[in-house]
């Protein structure tokens, strides 16, 4: 039951975050969202994940979404979207019906329940590879943050003759 | 019929999917773009805890969510900053001013 409720709120959350107008309230909704599936996600036993997923997903992309939004300002858009919005209901009814049809019945599947190794030993031993990656990433975040922060070169008041 | 709370969460998955995808597909605004992508992380996020707890391997579904957090926070932040740059060069975030490269 409390799954439902909240699995409900964070699709609410999201529905909302979509609807908005104004694209900090949107930002809002969607650290609503994050805040919820990292309940969820603390539900279902993985709770370093949980913290993780509470402190990125709902803090510092919130956070990263007010700071552009500040800089870029807001901009209302009412045009009409690209894709016709029925043929988009079709295409995401389509594409949900597909995943649905396939993952569904493989949940009653009995399967080998494996004892797992700690976090840590998953991480550090089997998973350096992903380590590397994040490293990678991240400094690649930070490049993104100077795209972020880099403001358009002033031209030359005294150009040379 | 009984439904598992696995196939609860699953459904719950599948919501999120949808709105995500609704979301790419119907907006125009390219902040809002990515809005749509984050949700559609969290699902995918939900979803690989969710095998983990059914096969028994909490921690390697928890390696790999860690990774989808990093890789989809280092998206957010590329796209946000592409979206303030073209904010600045061209003066709109809508999608469909951007059919062109050459200004």
């Amino acid at each position: 039951m409390l799954h439902i409720l909240i699995l409900a709120g964070a699709i609410g959350c999201a529905i909302e975050a979509m609807r908005a107008k104004r694209l900090l309230i949107s930002a809002l909704w969607l650290a609503g969202t994050s805040a919820l599936v990292a309940v969820l996600i603390y539900l279902l036993g993985a709770p370093e994940i949980a913290v993780i997923e509470l402190s990125v997903g709902a803090g510092l992309v919130t956070v990263l979404f007010v700071f552009a939004i500040n800089i870029a300002g807001e901009e209302v858009l009412d045009t009409h979207s690209i894709v016709p919005k029925p043929v988009a209901w079709v295409l995401v009814g389509l594409s949900l019906l597909l995943l649905g049809w396939l993952n569904l019945p493989q949940l009653d599947l009995p399967l080998p329940v494996q004892l797992g190794d700690p976090f840590s030993n998953v991480l550090w031993e089997q998973r350096g590879l992903d380590v590397i990656v994040q490293i990678v990433l991240i400094f690649t975040g930070v490049l993104g943050v100077m795209g972020l922060l880099a403001t358009p070169k002033q031209s030359d008041p005294h150009p040379e003759a | 019929m009984i439904i598992s709370s696995s196939s609860v969460i699953l459904i719950g998955i599948l919501g999120l999917l949808g709105v995500g995808f609704y979301g790419l597909l119907a907006t125009r605004n390219l902040i809002k773009v990515i809005v749509a992508l984050q949700i559609l992380v969290k699902a995918v996020l939900l979803a690989i805890i969710l095998a983990g707890n059914l096969r028994g391997q909490v921690n390697l579904s928890q390696s790999l969510a860690l990774t989808v957090i990093v890789a989809d926070t280092i998206v957010a932040v590329i796209g946000l900053a592409l979206a303030v740059q073209i904010r600045r060069y061209i003066g709109t975030l809508d999608v469909h001013s951007l059919s062109n490269l050459r200004r």
